[in-house]
């Protein structure tokens, strides 16, 4: 018996190491690019649907400098300790080049130190919040930041829907919204001139299901509109307790609102919910969106969504940072996606700044029938 | 702060505090009986909510059936747990028991991701739950009155149950000492079973009702409500089930005051429970209603 384990033992730690001798030969036969995005969790739809546009980008161009890409995935499950968890284990266990990732600007917050330590670059697909790429220069994205995503929707409010008082409530838990009422409350107030325009400001946390309360408190404010920045799910729910409460002022939200689960969780409750975000399949704005659109329809037969496209984009940026870079080695891929200038993506033309944004146009959408139709298109200044 | 909005803010905390009631019944059961706090309970909640929307969404059941199916099995799925993860941990230290619970929570919350997949899923609401009331301008909705109606229903049923049946009789029995009590004939494993079956079914009532008021369901969702009610039956008294039913209302009703008054503090509410927690466990380690720990010996 004890002979028997010995030798069950002696053969286990045999197939170990030839599968570690395996990994290890493999290393110079693919280029290895980690994804990490929240599958699961709060967050998991926008993992999910930027996932697509990865995958949907890596079929059209599986190889770079003549090697064939491997996209390893790790679920950060919209944790942020996870999200951290999830990075060192990309770069120490899956040994990747580059990263993709992440939705929700907290996860890429945890994330982005454990990347700079190890020097490796990561391209944020969806990240707004402005201290995800700054002083740390491993970081970049492919998308606008918070003080343009805020100002969008203020000046919206403001010129087209005539509101001159809002009330915010937000989801105190996710950097993403913090910051994002912030830079509305900025931009509105400035607009406004009257500090006292932001007549009720409230919160919440990233999971709560009961709202009333905060409602309550906001509907005796009586703003003009409210702009209630969280995760789809949250603010499906929120906006829907809001019309039970009678609340009739339209509600204003961020990119997180592109969801299906938004508009299946909240029903004809949030028709006419107004939100802002990267890009519209009915506003293409270069050659490479409707080539996109054409082949997302194709792989998933629905109208393609931000996230995929910015997934898409970030696929082919990082792999055109490779290209450029001629290696693999990380530093050198870094040192090229600084460089990145007039990249045509689905989302637009992209150039990095000093800090590794993208300066782009946002789009302005509302909930018809179910459906995101676009309202406006916002070019920076 | 106005009349009305006061009002308004009580019917907000009734309704809150009725759910977190409903749930709170079916933990401090288990706890009654068996002296284990059942951590598995607010999974086991969260998959009553899959049962009853794969019922409405996937076999196209009318909605009154497939919620009556997704309670028999959730009931079935308790007894079950008791079975594969307690039983044999029946003559075990306590604290074996207790891990086991928290080891079926993780376990269960895991499947849920796998089986059910990680993004929510909208929960069925039949129009008639979802019709708007007016009160002298206070707003509710229809379901305002039926979760706190089926909280009062329930506790009148389970005091019963416990207190005038012979298979409360059984329970109580069990509660204080499995030998004696087999030996008095009692069938321990058998009210064991029960306590159970009528747990889960307590929180299968109270996932549909949660479904019904927040129409969104994830395989994450019995977190949170499984330590809000844990808390509230430990405030109450955990074991007590009239005090299960106190400790709910007064943790809804303390989280949407916090709320009303100090908008402000609004991103900290479960801290308010949790400080509520803590305090009643220094004060009145017993609960509000829960009488001296009977220790066994």
């Amino acid at each position: 018996m004890r002979l028997h384990r010995r030798l069950m033992t002696a053969l286990l730690c045999l197939i170990l190491v030839s599968l570690c001798g395996i990994t290890a030969a493999q290393r110079e036969t693919e280029i290895r690019i980690g994804v990490y995005e929240p599958m699961t969790g709060a967050m998991a739809a926008g993992g999910q649907m930027t996932y697509e546009g990865i995958q949907l980008a890596q079929e059209q161009r599986p190889t770079v400098l003549g090697l064939p890409v491997r996209v390893i995935l790790v679920d950060n499950r919209s944790d942020k300790v996870e999200s951290a968890t999830a990075v060192t284990r990309l770069i120490q266990k899956d040994k990747v080049c580059a990263i993709i990732g992440s939705y929700g600007s907290a996860l890429s917050m945890s994330g982005g130190p454990v990347a700079q330590a190890a020097k490796v670059p990561v391209m944020g697909c969806s990240p707004t919040n402005p201290l995800v790429t700054l002083g740390n220069d491993y970081y970049f994205r492919a998308c606008f930041i918070d003080p343009f995503q805020g100002r969008v929707m203020a000046q919206f409010a403001y010129e087209k829907l005539g509101a001159r008082t809002a009330a915010i409530i937000q989801d105190i838990a996710q950097d993403y919204a913090v910051g994002l009422a912030n830079f509305f409350k900025q931009a509105f107030t400035e607009m406004t001139g009257n500090p006292k325009s932001i007549v009720a400001f409230t919160s919440y946390q990233t999971g709560d299901r009961d709202y009333t309360a905060q409602l309550t408190y906001v509907a005796n404010a009586k703003p003009d509109v409210v702009f209630a920045p969280g995760y789809y799910a949250d603010a499906a729910v929120l906006i829907t307790q809001a019309r039970s409460l009678g609340l009739k002022m339209p509600f204003l939200g961020g990119d997180t609102f592109e969801a299906p689960e938004f508009t299946q969780i909240g029903g004809k409750n949030v028709e006419g919910v107004y939100f802002s975000t990267h890009y519209s399949a009915d506003a293409p704005v270069t050659p490479a969106s409707e080539k996109f659109v054409a082949l997302y329809k194709a792989k998933y037969k629905i109208a393609p969504n931000t996230f995929a496209a910015l997934g898409y984009d970030c696929y082919n940026l990082v792999l055109d940072a490779i290209e450029r870079a001629g290696s693999s080695n990380p530093v050198a891929i870094r040192d090229a996606m600084a460089k990145t200038r007039n990249f045509v993506g689905a989302t637009g033309i992209i150039t990095l700044d000093a800090n590794g944004d993208a300066t782009k146009s946002a789009v302005v959408l509302v909930v018809r029938d179910g459906e995101f139709k676009l309202v406006d298109v916002v070019h920076p200044r | 702060m106005t009349m009305e909005i006061f009002l308004q803010n009580m019917a907000n905390g009734i309704t809150l505090g009725s759910l977190y009631a409903l749930l709170a019944i079916g933990y401090t059961m288990v706890y009654g009986i068996l002296r284990l706090i059942n951590f598995a309970h607010g999974e086991i909640f969260m998959i009553s909510t899959y049962f009853a929307f794969y019922g409405t969404a996937i076999f196209a059941l009318p909605w009154q059936i497939s919620f009556l199916i997704a309670i028999v099995l959730t009931a079935l799925l308790g007894v079950v747990i008791e079975r594969a993860a307690y039983r044999p941990l029946r003559d075990a230290p306590r604290i074996s028991a207790l891990i086991s619970a928290i080891g079926v929570s993780f376990l269960m919350a895991n499947l849920g991701l796998v089986i059910f997949g990680g993004r929510p899923k909208t929960f069925y609401r039949p129009p008639i739950f979802q019709t708007p009331i007016e009160l002298g301008g206070v707003r509710v909705v229809a379901l305002f009155f039926v979760i706190p109606a089926l909280t009062a229903i329930l506790l009148v049923a389970l005091n019963y149950i416990v207190y005038k049946t012979k298979t409360g009789l059984a329970m109580r029995a069990a509660q204080w000492d499995f030998d004696t009590a087999r030996l008095m004939g009692v069938d321990v494993d058998r009210a064991i079973s029960i306590t159970f079956a009528i747990g889960s079914a307590l929180a299968a009532v109270g996932g549909i009702m949660w479904g019904l008021r927040f129409a969104e369901i994830n395989p994450n969702m019995g977190l949170f409500p499984g330590l809000k009610c844990f808390i509230a039956a430990v405030f109450g008294g955990i074991g007590n089930i009239s005090g299960a039913v106190l400790g709910g209302f007064i943790l809804g009703f303390g989280e949407i005051m916090l709320v009303a008054f100090l908008p402000g503090l609004a991103g900290y509410r479960d801290a308010f429970a949790f400080i509520l927690l803590i305090l009643i466990l220094l004060v009145r380690p017993t609960g509000l209603l829960g009488d001296k720990q009977r220790v066994k010996i």
